[in-house]
């Protein structure tokens, strides 16, 4: 299992990266590995706000429905539009080509509050 | 504490993921679903079904007593040949729909889904009508090998000539040396074998049909994909698209209920529905707009609440969204649209004909 180095991590096994003053935002390696074959996923609109720890979409494998939390609040400015055609690559790429959304944070100190990749690496062990 | 089937171990060092389903711990995947699914598909998966129950009825008032809890009519098979239907309450409930294995006219084995073991043992003890009932449940595992390679695989290991069996029909003999009731059945759409064999030999047969199976690359599927492949074929999964609270006729399933065929348990009821007319059906649909309906999700028309998804899924073999729901009956027929909820949005669905997807 991949525990990048230069992401920050939810307890919900998101991910986020900075990106310029925005963050990139995807599920984690765990996460694709615990859902199975992704079937299907559905992201909000760009200029869609989100907020922290409340839902901004979902991801559903063949046999269940998971949804996916924000890390950060802010507003959309960008979505993975070749998932909806091509979902099994959140499963192939989880955190390069399998990004979901990318977020304008409002507030970007929000992002110090989540774990780094040492943290989340003992969250995901701790809880398999 | 969930049950375990004779096969747990070697499930999970083949690296699966076990989940629990109706009180039992079973694999749902091994590499994976879609990829599982497409085996079973294109060359031949093998499923543990050991979870799977069996009532066994005996004694020279077996064939007429069964006949009396039992739908479809057992007077027209043969000694060697399977057949499908539903054991149902005076209501005309489904206690459950049930594969009949008829050995002899006086040895019947009633295949049973697995929530239901002690609920089928009791109904079907309760109206035994002279006959010796006895829940052999644990003293049988199953493996099911299915796919269009399975006959192929399979023949290497045993002496019974499967070109004799038909669809439905089963013997017995050994596979690989292990003692097994060998019967051409299955949940998936596809040709294939369900073998059903001493628990102690569980193991040995896996591990041989596995072996046999390399130059196919025959891989063990999980209940992830047997759901995936029942569900393009429409074939109901109790607990989901039935229960006690729907009769087969509503579910589809009139073809299984023979109700000229002498009295049974449900038949008056039954009767009395087909008479009255069905208020709502049991119908197939693919969603028209992006999605995944699933069980639960309701069926709206014109933003009102009219039925009911029972099961849903993304096809793997189709790419569609497809799935099965109660509806009025006028809104039945093939063509009619609705909308599923999904997430409170309306998802535009069709109502489709039935099996999904047809073997090529």
């Amino acid at each position: 299992m991949d525990f990048p180095e230069d992401l920050r991590y939810t307890r919900e096994h998101e991910w986020a990266r900075k990106k310029g003053s925005n963050f990139v935002v995807g599920i984690t390696d765990f996460a694709q590995q615990q859902l199975g074959d992704v079937v299907y996923v559905e992201l909000p609109g760009v200029g869609d706000p989100v907020k922290k720890g409340e839902s901004f979409g979902v991801v559903e494998s063949t046999k269940a429905v998971s949804e996916l939390f924000a890390p950060v609040s802010g507003k959309v400015v960008e979505v993975n539009e070749p998932l909806s055609d091509a979902p099994e690559t959140v499963n192939d790429d989880p955190y390069e080509e399998g990004w979901m959304i990318v977020i304008e944070p409002s507030d970007p100190k929000e992002l110090e509050s989540l774990m780094d990749a040492k943290a989340y690496r003992a969250f995901v062990e701790e809880h398999e | 504490m969930p049950l375990r089937t004779p096969l747990y171990d070697t499930h999970v060092q083949a690296g699966a993921k076990m989940v629990e389903f109706a009180g039992w711990e079973m694999p749902v995947q091994y590499a994976g679903i879609l990829a599982e699914h497409d085996t079973v598909r294109r060359r031949a998966g093998l499923f543990d079904v050991s979870h799977m129950g069996e009532v066994v009825f005996r004694g020279p008032k077996a064939l007429e007593a069964l006949s009396r809890v039992f739908t479809n009519d057992l007077s027209k098979t043969v000694d060697g040949q399977a057949q499908y239907g539903c054991l149902c309450r005076d209501s005309g409930g489904i206690v459950d729909d049930v594969v009949v294995y008829r050995r002899a006219a006086d040895d019947l084995l009633v295949c049973v889904n697995a929530a239901n073991r002690q609920k089928d043992h009791e109904w079907l003890a309760a109206h035994a009508g002279g006959a010796d009932v006895k829940n052999e449940s644990d003293d049988w595992a199953q493996l099911a090998l299915q796919g269009p390679l399975a006959a192929q695989v399979l023949q290497r290991l045993t002496k019974v000539n499967l070109s004799a069996i038909r669809t439905y029909r089963f013997s017995s003999g050994e596979v690989a040396g292990v003692p097994c009731i060998v019967a051409r059945t299955g949940y998936t759409g596809e040709d294939g074998f369900e073998l059903f064999c001493p628990p102690d030999r569980a193991r040995a047969l896996w591990a041989a049909l596995v072996e046999a199976g390399e130059p196919e690359q025959v891989a063990p599927a999980g209940l992830g994909a047997r759901d995936s492949l029942r569900l393009e074929m429409a074939y109901r999964l109790y607990g989901s698209d039935m229960d006690d609270s729907t009769t087969p006729l509503e579910a589809g399933l009139a073809w299984v209920v023979k109700l000229d065929k002498g009295d049974f348990v449900g038949r008056a009821a039954l009767v009395k529905q087909k008479e009255a007319g069905l208020t709502r059906k049991l119908v197939g649909f693919v969603l028209t707009d992006p999605g995944i309906a699933r069980h639960g999700y309701p069926v709206l028309q014109d933003g009102r609440k009219v039925g009911q998804v029972t099961s849903g899924t993304k096809s793997p073999s189709l790419g569609t969204s497809i799935g099965l729901a109660y509806v009025p009956t006028a809104l039945a027929a093939e063509g009619s649209t609705f909308a599923v909820e999904i997430r409170g949005r309306a998802a535009a669905a069709r109502v489709v004909k039935t099996p999904f997807y047809t073997r090529s």
